[in-house]
């Protein structure tokens, strides 16, 4: 029997999307998930700015990931002019990172992933009868924008970060006082890791590339070096010798691959190449976890975003203790640029390599900006894992398939607001 | 009874709908009030009726406006949700060239399924009940603006400028670092949290009802800057302010 299903209204991902699946008996299936969110031209919108607005405005590509955006932007912008950005400064920017990174991985794990586990349509339907997850969620979101809020002004499009470091800086009774807040929240995060040990995983896995930053420095975040799946490295700058982006009828999003085809990006390749530096509690939870370290079963994705809350909290305390210690005399360094030039930079976030590389012309204005984002890179990398999936299948219920093919998708985090565009998945 | 509310968007970074799940400390009361019962984002639900809905996102191709006319069909107020639901925001950057252009420049190609038009604020497809100004909104204001529409009353805007929010948190004037800042012409209600982060104001909010433009013009000229900065700061977000306000 030939079957054609349509999941038009993707739920609980950021952005919008859909899925076609064509299946004919005897023929191979064709699956397109199609991205459908409304193109914005942030790229061409860059052209002709100075390079002191181009960070405030890319950042409205994603109000999830601002803080990323921003950074890589920033970044590239000092690495195109030669700006120095001292090292304290450096750290507040990790510390920035982390905050982002757990606030965003405790939003998709709670509230997005949360109720496929729970049988519910939403996190706003168990209200009343999981009182206390909830409760818990709300609570430990807050201490990760505590974060976002004291290094970065806000957690949405950030206010303190500018080109050599940041315009403004936390004061050490603050970030005392956050390190408090972190302490206090551990038996929270030690609930939750008891949470997601008791879910029950679907059992799939796929071969799948993975493409991180390099764990020279401590566990993928920021740096300049990409590791690939075949542990061979190349700096950012040749991301473009690398990676190749094409367009695909069914998607308002450039879709990206590697020489070997498609790869994945985000928690899972970070951990797969990272496993070896993630803090000591991060380690003791991926063992509570039980977590496959190599990384083949994409709903393990979950578990990979759990053990990196972990790992992002404990590096959050080492963070602050070093600013405290070493105090925060530096926040900036000297921004007068002048002349023209060309940067790259990547920052590994929440969902994966953030990649902006721009040009700038003699006056400082941007002449080319190129961006590439995480659920761009991953997007080829779950339409495969449908195709490996969709087998064992489809002579289940509608209802069944629907719900494993999405929650596949979930696992991802996909964020579509950020390539923007939706996404529409046909099954036919 | 609660009041039935949604969250929906459009072209847009869904910053706005993440300020309010941001705000972790009020949710939980604020669910005591109301009910979501529409948030593609977070809940597999759909509604047929709502009291509130709340929108993000600017209208860019012709999909758009019908999905805009059932939310409206359906919604008793129609609250426009940040700078791109409410003047078009930075969407409209691009707007100096044609569409054509930007779809070359950024695919490499124009195909059928790229294509959009320029980007509109809501009011220019239906009728927007209040507003919720900021790229992204206060998430303070949005609780005032809801509390207020829940208790029947109308919401009201700052009719005054972030200078003055600015002047009263006792921050050094973003002109004396040699910064152009839009403070002096644009709507308080953010309470001036660029200039506090050491920065200066891009003029998110849009413009306060009555810009005093002389004093501020003497202001710019003051500090020796240039025509060119100026509206260079000032179409970051406001490219579509002009038009609204006519």
């Amino acid at each position: 029997m030939s079957r054609k299903i349509e999941l038009d209204y993707l739920t609980r991902i950021e952005g919008h999307a859909h899925l076609l699946i064509d299946h004919r008996p005897g023929k191979t299936c064709t699956i397109k998930l199609e991205i459908v969110e409304t193109p914005r031209f942030f790229e061409a919108m860059l052209q002709g700015r100075h390079f002191q607005d181009v960070a405030t405005i890319v950042s409205r590509v994603c109000g999830v990931c601002s803080i990323s955006h921003t950074l890589a932007s920033l970044m590239a912008t000092e690495a195109a002019l030669g700006i120095e950005c001292p090292p304290q400064a450096q750290l507040l920017r990790r510390l920035l990172s982390f905050g982002e990174i757990v606030q965003s991985h405790l939003l998709q794990l709670y509230f997005m992933a949360v109720p496929d586990y729970l049988g519910a349509a939403s996190l706003f339907q168990v209200l009343d009868s999981h009182q206390d997850l909830v409760a818990r969620a709300l609570r430990l979101k807050r201490v990760a924008n505590r974060i976002c809020e004291l290094v970065g002004g806000r957690p949405v499009h950030p206010v303190t970060t500018c080109l050599g470091g940041f315009s403004a800086k936390p004061e050490a009774s603050q970030l005392k006082r956050l390190r408090q807040e972190l302490v206090a929240a551990l038996p929270d995060l030690e609930a939750t890791v008891e949470l997601f040990a008791g879910f029950t995983y679907p059992q799939f896995t796929r071969q799948r590339e993975a493409l991180s930053l390099q764990p020279d420095n401590g566990y993928p975040l920021h740096g300049r070096t990409l590791l690939t799946g075949n542990n061979s490295t190349f700096p950012v700058d040749q991301y473009r010798q690398h990676i190749e982006e094409y367009l695909v009828p069914h998607s308002t999003a450039k879709l990206a691959r590697s020489k070997s085809g498609s790869y994945m990006v985000g928690s899972q390749a970070r951990l797969r190449h990272g496993f070896a530096r993630l803090s000591p509690m991060a380690r003791k939870v991926a063992d509570a976890l039980n977590i496959d370290c190599s990384g083949l079963n994409p709903f393990e994705n979950l578990k990979a975003r759990l053990v990196e809350v972990v790992h992002y909290f404990e590096e959050s305390l080492h963070a602050i203790d070093e600013l405290l210690i070493c105090g925060m005399h530096k926040i900036c360094g000297n921004t007068s640029a002048t002349g023209s030039g060309t940067g790259t930079a990547v920052v590994e976030a929440p969902r994966g390599l953030l990649f902006h590389s721009y040009r700038y012309s003699p006056d400082g204005l941007l002449e080319n900006a190129d961006c590439i984002i995480p659920t761009a890179q991953n997007l080829a990398c779950i339409e495969n894992d449908i195709q490996c999936l969709l087998p064992g299948l489809l002579d289940q219920p509608e209802e069944i398939l629907r719900r494993q093919v999405e929650m596949l998708i979930r696992s991802y985090d996909p964020c579509l607001s950020c390539s923007t565009h939706q996404i529409k998945i046909d099954f036919t | 009874m609660k009041a039935k509310i949604g969250f929906f968007d459009f072209a847009g970074c869904e910053g706005c709908q993440l300020t309010v799940m941001n705000l972790e400390n009020e949710l939980l009361q604020l669910l005591k009030l109301v009910q979501v019962v529409e948030f593609r984002e977070l809940m597999t639900e759909r509604a047929t009726v709502l009291d509130l809905a709340f929108v993000e996102g600017s209208i860019c191709r012709p999909g758009d406006r019908e999905r805009l006319q059932q939310i409206r069909n359906r919604s008793k107020i129609l609250v426009a949700l940040g700078s791109c639901a409410d003047n078009g925001g930075v969407n409209l950057l691009g707007s100096d060239r044609s569409l054509e252009v930007l779809r070359q420049h950024v695919y490499g190609g124009d195909l059928p399924h790229l294509y959009t038009e320029t980007p509109q604020p809501l009011s220019a497809v239906v009728k927007v009940d209040y507003r919720i100004p900021g790229c992204p909104i206060d998430g303070q204001e949005f609780l005032a603006i809801l509390q207020a529409l829940l208790l029947h009353q109308q919401p009201e805007l700052p009719g005054f400028a972030v200078c003055v929010e600015c002047k009263l948190a006792e921050y050094p004037c973003s002109f004396d670092y040699g910064q152009v800042c839009l403070g002096p012409v644009t709507r308080a209600g953010c309470r001036a949290i660029c200039i506090d982060g050491g920065s200066h104001c891009r003029g998110c909010r849009g413009l306060i009802d009555n810009p005093r433009t002389t004093p501020y013009h003497q202001i710019l000229e003051k500090h020796g800057l240039t025509v060119t900065e100026i509206l260079d700061q000032y179409r970051t977000f406001n490219i579509g302010e002009r038009e609204k306000g006519s």
